[in-house]
């Protein structure tokens, strides 16, 4: 198996082609805007809040396999978590696909399905496309205005 | 073009250029990447070092290291010559008539800069107009976008087709009362489209319009005559022309340069200092404010030597066969749309691919060893008007091979694959 297989996994490839919660959502209690400007990526995160507990997120936007991917799967992720948890949840995330823990069964075990972002980090150049739509989502959950920029 | 036909262009160009030959003077040619053998096709970004630059670099630092125009000593008269010989190489290089106009600087960006504050300080207003096209590099925007902003001129961009080619008309049209510049890319980093810049300065020259030539893909792919082209200013990069990074240079016409205010102060630039008032020193060290990039200097007259050696007319052919070649092999791979598909092109070619992201291209044909560029290309204005958020590029050298474009062309048929 060649290297390039660890990054584009069947279940990447399969969320770019058919992303999930894809589109604006009308009732959204938030949104906010993030784009990669050396990709080209942008993307929009809309999120409806119960409380302190995410209760809909949706995204729409245009980008790279691996941003489309992430966003896509974040968003089957978020439903039903707490702010708090979803931040520990980004955490967790940001370690692994910047290769800052070891992967093991136990560092990625509630990472649940977003494990499959291990492989980017060995690709220093494509963090960015995995952490825009987290950092666009946690823009908007915290109610920031500005567009979200990865550069 | 019929696989016979292809293959005998090959054959051609293999008659009568030896391009294994060549590719020894590049070391780093010869390495592996991820257990490919590498494919260098993103020289429009930077182009490989042969080892006679390489050389230079090394032998100015063991020999002839130490500040230039200062020192009595003979090492200082050694630094001093070689980096005068330099500037006299680059000047015969694009046939400038003096070598004090031939300016150091460190790249073509920083000539842009240059211009636009040095020349835009005395001779633009409030009202006037300076005119670009729709195909700049941002280097030869955003230096305009602030000159403009700081005196309440105006920017205006003469439109492209298509095919990536400039409206003359449209340009014709924009010339009017208020042009006071023009500033126009010779060969795009993006589309490869050589422009027809004679045609734009004499046009501008029949209004008295000074024109400013960004040369920095251009130098490398032509034949460049400041005086045919009788430019007001051209610029362009060490980098890209086979030398090393942080060293370019700025021609300009010595009438301009000696009105114009300096750009830096400092040492070198100066003929006397009193704190009362300074001096500025003539051409070309007016507008050479401190120690310069010596040995950066020497190994772009090294760099120079090199390709003169070759001969710039047998690459220039070289390269046109195959670009022509990549362009055949793209327009038939399925879902490939080409950027760029100007008469008149050298050495560049952009593409996209349909419903896959760039840097997804990007990513899986470097694990096959070829290294193309993805993304914008510092030219986000022309990725808006093709509608595409970003594009894949090819950018040939002489030094690569019709074989490597095969390599290529099996990598997007890989990327297709993941993808299908």
């Amino acid at each position: 198996m060649s290297y390039f297989n660890e990054l584009y996994q069947e279940v990447i490839l399969d969320h770019n082609k058919r992303p999930r919660n894809f589109g604006e959502l009308p009732e959204a209690d938030c949104q906010a805007d993030g784009n990669n400007p050396l990709c080209g990526d942008r993307l929009t995160v809309y999120l409806k809040i119960d409380g302190n507990t995410v209760t809909d997120v949706r995204f729409k936007g245009a980008g790279c396999a691996i941003s489309t991917a992430s966003a896509s799967i974040m968003t089957e992720t978020l439903k039903g978590k707490t702010a708090e948890e979803i931040e520990r949840m980004f955490r967790k995330f940001h370690a692994m696909v910047t290769g800052k823990t070891t992967p093991s069964a136990e560092a990625t075990a509630d990472l649940g399905k977003l494990a499959v972002f291990e492989g980017v980090s060995g690709y220093p150049v494509r963090v960015k496309c995995a952490t825009l739509p987290w950092h666009t989502m946690l823009a908007a959950l915290h109610h920031s205005d500005d567009t979200v920029s990865t550069e | 073009m019929t696989a016979t036909n292809v293959a005998r262009g090959v054959d051609r160009a293999s008659a009568w250029f030896d391009v294994d030959k060549v590719r020894a003077d590049f070391p780093i040619l010869k390495q592996q990447i991820r257990g490919n053998p590498l494919v260098y096709f993103d020289n429009a970004a930077t182009s490989q070092k042969p080892q006679a630059v390489i050389d230079a670099i090394t032998r100015f630092y063991s020999t002839d290291n130490a500040n230039i125009h200062r020192g009595v000593h003979l090492l200082s008269q050694r630094a001093t010559a070689a980096y005068e010989a330099a500037r006299e190489k680059l000047q015969r290089f694009i046939n400038a008539p003096e070598s004090r106009e031939t300016i150091f600087v460190r790249s073509t960006t920083e000539a842009v800069n240059l211009v636009a504050r040095c020349y835009g300080a005395r001779h633009i207003g409030a009202g006037d107009e300076i005119i670009i096209s729709a195909m700049e590099h941002h280097s030869n925007i955003v230096p305009w976008q602030m000159l403009c902003e700081e005196k309440g001129a105006r920017l205006r961009i003469v439109p492209i087709t298509d095919r990536g080619e400039l409206i003359m008309e449209e340009y014709e049209r924009l010339l009017g009362p208020r042009t006071r510049f023009v500033s126009i890319v010779h060969l795009s980093n993006v589309l490869g489209t050589i422009n027809p810049v004679k045609e734009v300065i004499r046009l501008a020259h029949e209004r008295r319009v000074p024109v400013f030539v960004d040369g920095a893909q251009a130098a490398a792919h032509l034949r460049v005559d400041v005086q045919d082209l009788d430019c007001d200013f051209y610029a362009f990069s060490g980098h890209k022309l086979y030398g090393p990074s942080g060293i370019g240079v700025l021609y300009g016409k010595a009438r301009l340069l000696d009105e114009m205010p300096p750009y830096q102060g400092g040492g070198d630039m100066i003929s006397t200092v009193t704190f009362e008032k300074t001096k500025y020193n003539v051409l070309p060290y007016k507008y050479e404010a401190g120690t310069p990039n010596i040995a950066g200097a020497v190994a772009l007259g090294a760099a120079v030597d090199y390709l003169e050696t070759l001969g710039l007319e047998t690459v220039i052919r070289y390269e046109a066969e195959l670009l022509s070649y990549l362009m055949k092999r793209l327009a038939v791979v399925p879902g490939v749309r080409l950027i760029g598909t100007a008469n008149n092109k050298a050495s560049v070619q952009s593409f996209s691919i349909e419903g896959i992201h760039p840097h997804d291209i990007g990513t899986i044909v470097d694990e096959q060893g070829v290294a193309i560029r993805t993304g914008h290309h510092c030219a986000q204005p022309l990725m808006d008007f093709y509608r595409v958020p970003a594009t894949a590029r090819a950018s040939l050298s002489f030094y690569n091979t019709f074989e490597e474009v095969d390599v290529l062309i099996a990598a997007l048929h890989k990327v297709i694959e993941v993808f299908k």
